[in-house]
């Protein structure tokens, strides 16, 4: 795990290779996190991967985020993980929500890591983030006729309001 | 060559000796030939038939050897294999021991956990597999109403899509409710539907439709009618059958404490 001025060594070196592409880091409970302009996530983690001395080879975990109402709202985290140094970093891509019906779009990386396959079509399933080049971008855990992106916070909860006999008679048409 | 009727044989002094088992099996015979008949017949039926209806025959043979299918959705199925499969509690003391694999053979499913949305179309479409005459049971909090799972995923109640006859509820429901749940399931079957646990524990007339009007306020003329009505029939019911009679189990088992 890089500490923090480590952290800052790696975000230095990822700006002077590509610039403006990582607008913020964060240090936070021993855990690394690089800020990165969406726009420039496969240089990021192309970057990472390859460059002599970072080598984080391993993709451990795909999870998107939603921080409504925090702009830009979505997060995508790609956990990266070092294997001989058992190190970790964590790259965040934020994504602003386009708005209406339109859906955030990112560039796939399942070229760089394969096992980002099913776990960008997850993050794709429950919160609407579509990757660009993705081989097979569909629903993987909710019916493919599901409508909705119910991992959003503003999807309703769902479910049925709950009976008891203290509130029975606010319930229309229950105990007749 | 001419059969020789029973008559000139002994009567059935003995009870128990070979020659009492020996002649009930040459009677049985006789009758079957048809060569009994007049007080010998009746005396014969008397002793040895049971005269039921073949629904009723049909439903003590069929409850007696339910066959449940090999099914299991959610942490409810822990609880129903440990019923149903391990010898403390021994699902077999009601002929229901024999899981299928195939729907095709399975007389009733357990729905044993949550139903999730993209689970619900196969469990119709086991349920549908299923041959006449068939049951569900719902077991849980969780296939009987979403449980806990009020949420986008989970079918709030298994009887949305499919026939449930009974619910079990518990989260999960112990193993002796599971076996209580498919004792009346059986009674169902055999046409005889108790008044369950309301009349055990003489609890009659506590009935929610009858405090309907109670949780708004006072209680309506129709709801205290109702409720006295029900003490009375209570009353009348402990009256007619006694302390030992087969209507009023709250008494017994009083003297064996």
């Amino acid at each position: 795990m890089p500490d923090a001025p480590g952290l800052e060594l790696i975000a230095g070196e990822l700006r002077d290779a590509h610039p403006n592409s990582v607008p913020g880091t964060y240090h936070e409970h021993g855990q690394a996190c690089l800020i990165v302009d969406p726009e420039q996530i496969l240089a990021v983690l192309t970057w990472l991967r390859d460059t002599p001395g970072q080598e984080y080879r391993f993709l451990s975990s795909v999870h998107g985020v939603d921080y409504l109402p925090a702009t830009p709202r979505f997060g995508v985290h790609y956990e990266l993980l070092n294997r001989d140094r058992m190190e970790r970093i964590r790259v965040r891509a934020a994504l602003a929500d386009p708005g209406g019906d339109e859906l955030p779009e990112l560039d796939s990386c399942v070229g760089l890591f394969p096992t980002a396959d099913f776990q960008e079509r997850e993050v794709y399933d429950f919160f609407g983030i579509v990757f660009r080049g993705h081989p097979d971008l569909r629903r993987i855990l909710m019916p493919e006729v599901y409508v909705g992106w119910p991992l959003r916070r503003d999807f309703p909860i769902g479910g049925e309001p709950v009976i008891f006999t203290h509130n029975e008679h606010q319930v229309p048409g229950w105990s007749q | 060559m001419r059969r020789e009727k029973l008559r000139g044989l002994a009567p059935l002094t003995e009870p128990g000796s070979p020659e009492h088992l020996r002649i009930r099996q040459l009677r049985a015979r006789d009758l079957l030939r048809g060569d009994l008949d007049d007080s010998e017949l009746v005396e014969h039926a008397e002793r040895s038939v049971l005269t039921t209806t073949f629904d009723k025959l049909l439903g003590w043979a069929a409850s007696n050897s339910m066959f449940p299918l090999t099914f299991g959705l959610a942490c409810c199925a822990i609880e129903m294999i440990a019923a149903v499969g391990s010898p403390r509690n021994d699902q077999a003391r009601f002929g229901a021991e024999a899981l299928r694999a195939s729907p095709r053979q399975a007389d009733f499913i357990i729905l044993s956990g949550r139903v999730s949305i993209k689970m619900a179309p196969v469990v119709r479409r086991l349920y549908d597999q299923m041959l006449e005459p068939r049951w569900a049971i719902s077991m849980g909090a969780c296939s009987s109403s979403g449980g806990m799972f009020s949420n986008y995923a989970v079918v709030q109640g298994a009887d949305k899509f499919m026939p449930i006859d009974i619910h079990i509820p518990g989260c999960p429901p112990r193993p002796e409710a599971l076996f209580y749940g498919f004792n009346k399931l059986q009674r169902a079957i055999q046409g005889s539907p108790d008044q369950g646990w309301r009349r055990r524990y003489n609890a009659i007339g506590t009935e929610e439709w009858a405090r309907d009007d109670v949780i708004a306020g006072q209680p309506s003329e129709a709801s205290e009618a109702a409720y006295a009505r029900a003490r009375q029939a209570v009353a009348t019911s402990a009256e007619s059958t006694g302390p030992e009679g087969p209507g009023g189990p709250t008494q017994r088992g009083a003297g064996t404490h």
